[in-house]
């Protein structure tokens, strides 16, 4: 056994965290910057993090993860970070160039409490930062929240860019949170059939699926432009996807220049599509196009024709807060039935909408924000599921248990193509149900004796 | 017409170019990091390394944390490796090493935590209140859960700098608990200028606190220990079962597929072989003083240098018995290398490579590109120092900044009882004059060609304009690097984790790294980047179609 010291018996650990479902802030925040275009994210603190930050982006995307780091050493953190920034500000320009470095702050320099829009005011004053280049900045303590909770804060930071003109621009703000550059790409084409003019930020779609052509672009095609931030004050509302990634920065552009917002949650399966589609017909006061309510129809048709392998089937689900509200949901309404849920990031409110989802089912669930693989692990042993979801950590308790296993999430460290193959929307949502469906039925023909072996499924 | 063939440029222009492009301040400290190889006998020109990297030069370096947890006690499958810190550093270093393991049945001998990741997870009030209390909790709740032999705790950033005191909390939770070695590392990732000064805190506290833990006597007539060595895609199994086939018994292995039972007994060896000079260089030094185990610089990256490696364990032990032995195990092995080897040198003969990784592996992959008939036009360490470079003779001449001096170096003296030098003075003379260098590494520049490029702490920006220079066949780094790389039409191989190959170590790895390299040279894909009407852009009209 891969996981042999994992006891079917649950202790409750107070101090103690065995397996995370979470990593830390400034992964986000890096992740998130790079949806600029042009801009090189900045790591303000000890050079390992950024090392440890890039390596685990660079897995999962399978593309070049730019990024920089104020290389702290010990006389920084005693003395703070101000120098190592400063001095990070002028070679990161006279080398890299980028329109725009993104600062995001490590638990280091938030320990010895650096104070980075005060660093920022000075390198502007000294001419550091060149006409016409911008930095930002994000608190992203790792001792709070998790990775999604430094995704979020860097899109907040996004919208201080914004400078409203007065005149409305027509369009409409789409944060899409913490999902593929291909689920951004999807999301695109989904407004673009609705003939809806948006901005979308981040976007790292054409930044983290770059092609390969024999050139090196350190700063890709891809990414929200400077402009099209500045412009997010005009829009007309804005729709965030993701209360944990994306709440946060639709209620700042609110609060600051009375762009209203909707927080929605991820457009992951049927559901929740339908209700993001609906937020944009709204918004934009258009109607539905006959393209999309085909592929609505089409994965209705799919859910139908796959229905009796998935009805009552045992699900347990690791992910993080806002992907795993919406894959619940979607679970339900397929009639499977998700009892065992998990994901790193704190927060009660996550209980609370995953119990509401969940009401109907013939099974209690088992739920834990703030939870972790092991305590997940435990749970399985004791009441065994169908299916796991989960990022690729999942791939030991599913060897260890014997237990069909779909990779989803961050990170996906062993299989490729999540870059390329959107889960949002409904086609998205075909997507996922084929996933579903190949795992348990790869599993029946692997599982079944010769005589119950049938070619027509 | 005669197509214009562009003169390759000279190592001093390639420099230039290099360094073309930054502030003054940051061009002057990359002059002396970068070294135009003379390779002179005794005459290296000097180099500087382990010295700060530049804010905003995206290095390719990590940090103390990664050099100590990451790569010395990783791979010890036994100890519950509980990380005191917020929860990146814990979740980074789980499993993305590739460090393979082999812990038999379950039992008591069959422990492995490998596959577990533990963590405080410190929230803000630890923070503001301290986080010893947790700590302690911590450990508590591991052990009443998995009871392990040992218990290691190791420090991120913020506990340095809140004064937790991890040391304190953890010798008392070992008198508490009386059957658990628990002991911790203050390995904060801000102290040092890489994953170095990792690697020397790991170093001292596994010396400290588990060398010569057990005196069960450990059987074997050729008893030693490889240093060094940490069994990425399973280099270490391959070695050990060259060790096994010689009958040379490894005491322990610092620290792939190791036990904390294997650190206990190393004091029972009777040579060290260290693999990875930088890593491990001084648990070699501090053993030989405490208890008189020589210690020998081998590599078992390359057949040939396997061979040899072999050669110089069996010339210490000068005995018939083994020299022989070593002598029908390697013309055993042999025959399969050559032809393998044969088989892809139409491919590969010719070709050049370049390699910016660790503190010896720039260093031994040379080794295989040799005998694959590839050239190293360029290489250079992330966090190696100058005796890796220059060799171990330049080591009193290396200034000590501070950076390093705030890395404890810990006196050792003769153990008391156990001190027991394997061998005389004359005899280790006699050795030395024979060619068995002791306590010695003559570092990677003697081995490069005059001319070739020695590059410390290379980075982001130096590599794009490396391989656009000098245009290397392949180019070896890690993961960081990879992507970038192959963007530009090169091929890039993972030298850190070997991408998910290996083993490359001893003949079998060498016979697996021969393929995997011609596969990469030879791959059609870096034939695809330009598109058909890319190649031939003209415009036509408007074609009819016939």
């Amino acid at each position: 056994m891969l996981l042999r010291h994992t006891p079917k018996e649950i202790s409750e650990r107070k101090a103690l965290t065995i397996n995370p479902a979470k990593t830390c802030q400034p992964i986000g925040a890096m992740y998130a910057a790079l949806g600029i275009h042009g801009c090189l994210p900045h790591s303000h603190g000890s050079q390992g993090c950024c090392a440890y930050h890039r390596s685990a982006l660079t897995r999962h995307y399978k593309e070049p993860i730019s990024a920089a780091t104020s290389s702290f050493t010990e006389g920084a953190s005693v003395f703070g970070g101000q120098a190592n920034l400063m001095q990070a500000f002028t070679n990161i320009f006279a080398v890299y160039n980028p329109e725009v470095i993104a600062v995001h702050t490590t638990c280091l320099s938030e320990t010895i409490g650096d104070d980075i829009p005060q660093i920022r005011k000075k390198a502007i004053a000294e001419g550091k930062i060149p006409e016409g280049k911008y930095v930002i900045s994000a608190s992203t303590p790792s001792y709070v929240g998790s990775h999604v909770t430094g995704f979020s804060n860097m899109v907040k930071a996004m919208t201080e860019v914004a400078e409203p003109t007065g005149k409305k621009n027509g369009k409409v703000n789409l944060i899409p949170g913490w999902v593929e550059p291909c689920d951004m790409e999807e999301l695109k084409r989904l407004t673009k059939l609705m003939g809806i003019k948006t901005i979308m930020f981040p976007d790292t779609s054409g930044v983290l699926n770059a092609p390969l052509t024999g050139e090196y672009k350190m700063f890709p095609d891809g990414g929200t432009t400077i402009a099209e931030l500045k412009s997010t004050g005009d829009s007309i509302g804005t729709i965030a996807l993701g209360e944990w990634c994306s709440g946060d920065a639709a209620r700042q552009l609110d609060k600051q220049h009375k762009v209203p917002c909707s927080v929605l949650d991820m457009p992951f399966g049927l559901k929740a599509t339908d209700r993001f589609i609906d937020a944009l017909r709204t918004v934009a006061g258009v109607s539905v196009p006959e393209e999309i309510m085909v592929e609505r129809g089409q994965l209705v048709d799919l859910i139908s024709d796959m229905h009796q392998y998935f009805y009552h089937k045992k699900v347990a689900l690791v992910g993080d807060p806002d992907q795993v509200i919406a894959m619940t949901e979607f679970l339900v309404s397929i009639d499977m039935c998700p009892v065992h849920i998990v994901t790193g990031t704190p927060g009660k409110k996550f209980e609370k909408r995953i119990k509401e989802i969940t009401a109907s089912m013939p099974f209690e669930v088992n739920v834990k924000a703030k939870g972790d693989f092991f305590l997940l692990h435990q749970w399985m042993k004791n009441e065994p599921v169908d299916l796991l979801i989960s990022n690729t950590y999942g791939k030991y308790i599913a060897r260890d248990e014997d237990v069909p296993f779909i990779r989803w999430g961050f990170p996906i460290l062993d299989r490729q193509g999540h870059q390329y193959f959107p889960t949002v929307g409904y086609k998205g949502g075909l997507r996922l149900l084929e996933k579903i469906l190949t795992a348990l039925l790869d599993r029946k023909d692997r599982d079944d004796t010769e005589m119950k072996f049938e070619l027509v499924l | 017409m005669t197509k214009k063939v562009a003169k390759p440029l000279e190592p001093t222009e390639i420099k230039a170019k290099l360094l073309a492009k930054y502030p003054p301040k940051v061009a002057r400290k990359r002059a002396k990091q970068i070294m135009i190889n003379e390779a002179l006998e005794n005459d290296t020109p000097e180099i500087t390394a382990n010295v700060r990297t530049i804010p905003g030069i995206i290095t390719m370096r990590g940090c103390t944390y990664a050099g100590c947890k990451g790569v010395i006690m990783g791979p010890t499958r036994d100890i519950v490796n509980l990380v005191h810190g917020p929860i990146g550093c814990s979740f980074y270093a789980w499993l993305t090493r590739r460090n393979q393991t082999d812990p038999g049945p379950e039992g008591p001998d069959g422990e492995n935590f490998m596959t577990y990741a533990f963590s405080t997870d410190m929230q803000d009030q630890d923070i503001i209140f301290g986080g010893e209390k947790k700590l302690a909790a911590a450990i508590q709740e591991a052990y009443d859960l998995f009871h392990p032999k040992s218990i290691a705790v190791f420090a991120t950033c913020p506990v340095g700098l809140i004064g937790d005191d991890i040391h304190t909390v953890s010798r008392q939770m070992k008198e508490k608990f009386g059957d658990c070695n628990v002991y911790a590392f203050s390995c904060e990732g801000y102290k040092g200028v890489s994953q170095s000064a990792g690697h020397h805190i790991a170093n001292n506290q596994v010396f400290r606190h588990i060398v010569g833990e057990n005196n069960d006597p450990i059987e074997g007539k050729y008893k030693i220990s490889l240093l060094g060595e940490y069994n990425i895609g399973g280099d270490g199994f391959e070695i050990d079962r060259i060790f096994k086939k010689c009958g040379i018994t490894n005491v322990a292995t610092f620290s792939g597929n190791s036990t904390y039972k294997q650190f206990a007994s190393a004091h029972q060896a009777d040579l060290n072989a260290v693999m990875c000079h930088r890593s491990i260089n001084y648990v070699a030094d501090m053993m030989e003083t405490k208890f008189g185990i020589p210690w020998i610089k081998v590599n078992f990256i390359g057949a040939k240098a396997t061979a040899k490696s072999l050669r110089k364990i069996a010339a210490y032990f000068e005995d018939q018995e083994l020299i022989d032995r070593v002598e029908a195990v390697i013309a055993e092995e042999m025959p399969d290398v050559e032809a393998a080897a044969a088989e892809v040198m139409p491919h590969t003969e010719g070709k050049t490579a370049m390699m910016f990784v660790g503190g010896s592996r720039a260093h031994h992959y040379q080794e295989l590109f040799k005998e694959m008939g590839m050239r190293t036009i360029s290489a250079g360490y992330e966090f190696a120092h100058r005796d890796d470079y220059e060799g171990r003779r330049v080591i009193p001449t290396i200034e000590i900044d501070a950076d390093s001096r705030n890395i404890e170096e810990i006196e050792v003296s003769a153990d008391p009882t156990r001190y027991n030098p394997r061998k005389t003075a004359e005899a280790m003379q006699i050795l030395e004059e024979k060619g068995l260098k002791f306590k010695d590494y003559a570092g990677l520049a003697p081995d490069m060609d005059p001319g070739t490029l020695v590059i410390d702490d290379l980075n982001q920006y130096e590599a794009e304009k490396l391989v656009e220079l000098m245009k290397p066949d392949i180019f070896c780094a890690g993961i960081k690097e990879k992507f970038s790389i192959q963007k530009l039409g090169v091929p890039m191989k993972q030298l850190h984790s070997y991408d998910s190959g290996g083993p490359y170590a001893g003949f079998k790895g060498a016979i697996n790294f021969y393929h995997e390299i011609d596969r990469l040279v030879s791959s059609k894909v870096w034939s695809y980047m330009k598109a058909p009407w890319q190649e031939n852009p003209q415009l036509s009209a408007s074609y009819v179609w016939e």
